[in-house]
């Protein structure tokens, strides 16, 4: 179980391997194109051997549609800089957690007009769930309220800033 | 080596459950039945939570049922892919290929969508339900049902707490929606027994399945909450015979299923 992804490819047994993350690493998010699959914490594991490649994402959500378009531009980014066998496995354990979003695309998020998740996740056995207060992406106020749990995609939520009065959307914490 | 990404690439149509690692053991005919029992209820909840879609209440519901069905429709391709291991069947096999005798959901999740209210009642029941199921699955001693419900364990919870929301709000709400809810419940109520029977799949699975019977105590706590909360009584009905997960349904699966299969049976092998 790799708690730290990046550390993981930089710990890795060798440069190719390396080579073949940071080449995965440049692949975005077809809804969110500011965050990396790196970003976000999806992309887990690379390893390469001459010219093979063996990449390991995590779905975000278990319907999300980006996944399909996600491992295409994998194999099409490490095809094009001269793998010619790509494999990319998903794998669901242990399940993706914005805790694993990096601090760079939470910045990232936030400039492009989504708030990044705020606090980590829960404890799957902890008692409550505490509803952090979410704050304004372009007004950094926290006077915001929750419209809808469920945004444009499963992964945000639509908050309104009752500062600026500007709708925005919320990466939820999962 | 072309620069051009696009070029002389060709990429595999996706099979994205044929993919996902966590699930790739061969399931035993036991495990294969037993996912099917869940990817049923997940497909079906699913296609009759996307019949909310552009008409909900307000525009935020649209989107957050289609959220839902979105998760469940994940949970069932996994379920289903990992069920269809053992017959060699994919997942589309299962869900468009076969009759309403063969499908293994229990008679909850095919009750017709009445009116909003009646989709938050059984959206409660499934929510909690699932939750439970989930949060215990994740200790299965079959890898691929503890990955899938890891996964899951984690939507459902989000679920949970959207019919939860509406429950509150339309029980304190107007004297019509407060009316509304408590019908919606008694009418739902019915079908909650038989998500806790046990049989004998659940004798062969041991330690791979949750008992369902064991399930029914954290369920009623957590219900019992919620209607404390909203200031509700648990309703006092009749319990439906059920038999969904031995094929028998309710008049109301046939007409869903024929929906949901026509196209994939009018063009069989069809890819959009």
């Amino acid at each position: 179980m790799r708690e730290r992804p990046r550390a993981a490819a930089a710990d890795g047994r060798d440069a190719a391997s390396t080579r073949a993350w940071e080449v995965a690493a440049t692949v975005t998010d077809p809804e969110i194109p500011v965050l990396t699959i790196e970003d976000l914490g999806v992309l887990r594991s690379a390893e390469a051997d001459g010219d093979r490649a063996h990449v390991t994402i995590t779905p975000t959500y278990s319907g999300c549609p980006a996944m399909d378009a996600i491992r295409d531009d994998v194999v099409l980014a490490l095809t094009a800089a001269g793998y010619t066998r790509v494999d990319v496995d998903l794998v669901l354990s242990p399940a993706w957690t914005t805790d694993w979003m990096t601090e760079t695309g939470k910045e990232k998020l936030r400039r492009y007009g989504i708030q990044a998740p705020t606090g980590r996740a829960a404890h799957r056995d902890g008692p409550v769930r505490v509803q952090l207060a979410v704050k304004c992406p372009r007004c950094d106020s926290l006077d915001t309220r929750e419209l809808a749990r469920f945004g444009s995609t499963s992964c945000k939520a639509l908050y309104e800033c009752r500062s600026c009065l500007e709708p925005f959307d919320y990466f939820k914490v999962i | 080596m072309s620069h051009d990404a696009h070029g002389d690439v060709t990429v595999d149509v996706l099979e994205l459950a044929d993919e996902l690692a966590g699930a790739g053991g061969t399931a035993s005919e036991e495990a294969a039945e037993y996912a099917m029992r869940l990817g049923d209820d997940a497909l079906v909840l699913a296609q009759r939570l996307g019949a909310w879609i552009s008409r909900a209440p307000e525009i935020e519901e649209d989107v957050a049922l289609a959220n839902i069905a979105l998760d469940l429709i994940g949970h069932a391709r996994s379920l289903l892919h990992y069920a269809g291991t053992a017959s060699g069947r994919s997942e589309d096999d299962l869900a468009y290929f076969r009759d309403e005798p063969e499908f293994r959901s229990a008679w909850l999740f095919e009750q017709p969508n009445g009116d909003f209210g009646h989709t938050i009642a059984r959206q409660l029941v499934a929510a909690v339900y699932l939750f439970e199921l989930y949060g215990r699955l994740t200790a299965s001693a079959d890898p691929t049902l503890a990955a899938i419900a890891a996964k899951a364990v984690k939507e459902v919870d989000y679920h949970r707490d959207h019919a939860v929301q509406w429950v509150l709000r339309l029980a304190g709400g107007t004297e019509e929606s407060r009316r509304r809810m408590i019908v919606a419940l008694a009418d739902i109520w019915p079908y909650v027994d038989e998500l806790f029977r046990d049989d004998e799949l659940h004798d062969a699975l041991g330690e791979a399945a949750v008992r369902p019977s064991t399930l029914r105590e954290p369920f009623d706590a957590a219900i019992a909450a919620v209607f404390a909360e909203a200031g509700l009584d648990e309703p006092r009905t009749s319990i439906a015979r059920g038999g969904g997960r031995r094929g028998i349904h309710t008049e109301h699966l046939g007409p869903m299923l024929a929906e949901m299969q026509v196209l994939a049976r009018a063009h069989p092998g069809a890819s959009w």
